[in-house]
């Protein structure tokens, strides 16, 4: 078996700036994450993470360099690719005067489920994530945690091999996120790789097996997190980030 | 198909629950077609039914005042009523306030001696020029003292040049009488026969009044059938503040970021919005057609007669709630607020309608408007509507209106998919 086929995410000399230089820039940044893993990308404001992220979904389009998802091209079959994987934004990306399951519905639909699974699925989801008493109030009668639930459950509407996770558990309550940490194990355990970004770095320590460490639009350290702390003999995940990326304040405008 | 039809379930969804979008498509304009239906209904009235109300200060003491007063009621388009001699400008004007009088008149002092005087005058000038010895001792006469018309700023000036039209017509008849009776004693040294005079003076010669028709139809066009049409094509293109707002929404809602990441092309959500809301715009047209129809007659308003090729408007309705859409996908493309799409929505709206002569006549334009007006889609779909409802067309009639209108919106879909391709939306 070649290496690429046991890879996830490959993102090789990927060269990106966004219009008039107006952000993060990437020149010659290479990632890999392995199928199964669950991977944490970190790094302060500003740093390039969600820029990255929207590449590997194919939000952005590179200037240089390959992006491949379980060795398909991004560009070439974006299509094939969006079957791969499921994405989970940071905003709220669903339609908030809609119910659950009529969010459910339409996003299934797009995904290419048919109505049968559609059925199947969303009931699956709103049980898991206890949404199952609301499924049919309008979205935006809910309270932050209960959106977030809403949001990963649309992510995950088609089993994806990939799921990709910008901050799902920003502005949450604890109870929320021990469910949506323990909903995320569980995929992973049936064979999702999770590809994850937070700023909530301790929730990062028990979640992630390999982490990468992004400044300025480099990947600075990429490893699994226990021979990262040991090389860098800290205890902690905030500590090794502190070391790597400073303690300045990062304004992201 | 799967797809399309969820999306088109989703919009429907989202429409159905944007209140303030289903009032200003469907309360506001419908509120717009029966205020101004009345108001046209009413002016109508007003000059054909009711009468403008007119006062005459009659400062002259002579037959020919009289008889003009005669002349101005026989116009049939004034109530009038007479002010006492002594009355000034100021009078006037506090009497027509007070009474809510349009117009008044004030025929000067010496209206009948002048009068008599040109008649002489132009009599004996007619002798001379038929070969006949007229009176040596006539004198060149001046012109008439001018009457003063007094009329409320309010009075339109196209209303007020037909107003002006009806007092000079009744002057003419005045002074022809004059003329010819000092012609006819001049010749014949007796007075013109009251029966003769009637026949050479009063006009016989009846004008019909026939609506130039396809259909054949003589029925002549109310304010309904006028209005009606005017006012649907300006709820259709209302639609920009539901569908502009849905666009922008979804971008700035992130929702766009997650359709991109589905194995779905964008365009399926861009054709549901197009079917949902040309759905819409077929409603908002059954609506207030079907208002036009049964509840303008029960208001006192004339009642909307549909064209007789139901067909052809149903596809003229299609062709103007498509354009409509396009406009507004176009617009909600581009806006990156939900301020912006509703602002700009809103003003673009009223200037293609003004432009389009929604509010008032293209016929009456200028030149140079009337050329900008072949670029608003509004002037099209009037035309296609007004072809079917005022000229009794069909389907093939007003295909030369159809086929710009379909260019038009073939631009603004254009337009929507380069900025979709521009913004990274597809």
């Amino acid at each position: 078996m070649a290496v690429t086929d046991t890879l996830a995410v490959n993102v090789q000399n990927l060269g990106f700036h966004y219009p008039g230089n107006d952000g993060v820039t990437f020149k010659g940044l290479n990632l890999t994450v392995r199928k199964g893993e669950r991977f944490g990308l970190f790094g302060p404001n500003g740093a390039g993470k969600t820029t990255l992220l929207s590449l590997v979904a194919g939000l952005l389009k590179a200037d240089e360099g390959t992006i491949q998802l379980l060795g398909l091209d991004v560009k070439s079959h974006s299509n094939a690719v969006n079957k791969l994987f499921g994405f989970v934004p940071q905003d709220f990306s669903f339609y908030e005067e809609l119910s659950p399951v009529e969010n459910m519905e339409f996003f299934g639909a797009w995904a290419g489920l048919s109505r049968r699974q559609i059925k199947k699925r969303t009931d699956e989801l709103l049980d898991i994530l206890g949404l199952t008493d609301v499924r049919n109030k309008e979205v935006d009668k809910f309270s932050g945690g209960m959106k977030r639930r809403v949001n990963l459950a649309i992510g995950v509407m088609h089993n994806p091999a990939i799921l990709i996770l910008d901050e799902p558990t920003v502005g949450v309550d604890v109870q929320t996120r021990h469910a949506i940490i323990d909903y995320l194990m569980k995929l992973n355990e049936n064979g999702t790789t999770l590809i994850y970004t937070s700023h909530q770095l301790s929730e990062a320590e028990g979640l992630c097996q390999e982490i990468a460490l992004i400044d300025s639009g480099e990947i600075v350290v990429q490893d699994s997190l226990a021979s990262l702390l040991k090389e860098h003999r800290h205890d902690s995940l905030e500590e090794l980030f502190l070391d790597l990326t400073g303690k300045e304040y990062r304004n992201d405008v | 198909m799967f797809k399309l039809w969820a999306a088109i379930v989703k919009d429907s969804r989202v429409l159905l629950r944007d209140g303030i979008g289903l009032a200003l498509m469907f309360f506001m304009p419908i509120v717009l077609v029966f205020v101004v239906t009345d108001i046209q209904n009413s002016s109508y009235k007003l000059i054909n039914k009711n009468k403008l109300p007119i006062y005459i200060c009659n400062r002259d003491t002579g037959q020919s005042s009289v008889q003009l007063i005669e002349a101005i009621n026989k116009i049939g388009m004034f109530k009038v009523s007479q002010l006492p001699k002594d009355q000034n400008e100021k009078t006037i004007a506090d009497s027509m306030k007070a009474s809510d009088a349009m117009l008044g008149v004030v025929i000067p002092s010496n209206f009948t001696v002048k009068v008599k005087a040109k008649a002489k005058s132009v009599a004996g000038k007619a002798l001379t020029s038929f070969g006949l010895q007229a009176d040596s001792t006539q004198k060149e006469a001046g012109d008439v003292d001018p009457l003063t018309l007094y009329y409320n700023p309010v009075i339109q000036e196209s209303m007020r040049l037909s107003i002006k039209g009806g007092l000079q017509s009744a002057l003419q008849l005045v002074e022809s009488r004059e003329t010819l009776r000092s012609l006819y004693f001049s010749i014949n040294e007796k007075p013109l026969p009251s029966k003769l005079e009637d026949e050479m003076l009063n006009n016989k010669t009846v004008i019909n009044e026939i609506p130039v028709s396809k259909s054949g139809s003589l029925k002549a066009p109310n304010a309904a059938q006028h209005n009606v049409p005017s006012w649907t094509i300006f709820a259709m293109f209302f639609v920009i503040m539901s569908l502009g707002g849905s666009i922008v929404r979804e971008k700035v809602s992130g929702s766009f970021i997650r359709l991109k990441t589905l194995p779905t092309s964008y365009m399926v959500g861009m054709l549901s919005k197009q079917i949902t809301y040309v759905g819409v715009t077929i409603v908002q047209a059954v609506v207030i057609f079907a208002l036009g129809i049964w509840v303008f007659p029960l208001v006192n308003l004339p009642g909307l007669d549909l064209p007789e090729d139901i067909f052809g408007l149903f596809v003229v309705t299609v062709i103007c709630g498509w354009c409509a859409v396009s406009y507004a996908m176009c617009v909600g493309v581009f806006a990156e607020t939900h301020q912006q799409s509703n602002g700009f929505g809103a003003i673009s709206i009223v200037i293609l309608a003004a432009v389009g002569g929604l509010m008032v006549p293209t016929f009456t334009m200028d030149t140079s408007l009337k050329t900008f007006a072949n670029l608003s889609p509004m002037h099209w779909c009037l035309q296609s509507y007004y072809g079917l409802f005022l000229e009794g067309g069909r389907l093939r009639d007003v295909i030369g209106n159809l086929i710009p209108l379909v260019i038009i919106s073939l631009v603004f879909q254009l337009i929507s998919f380069w900025g979709l391709r521009r913004k990274n939306l597809i």
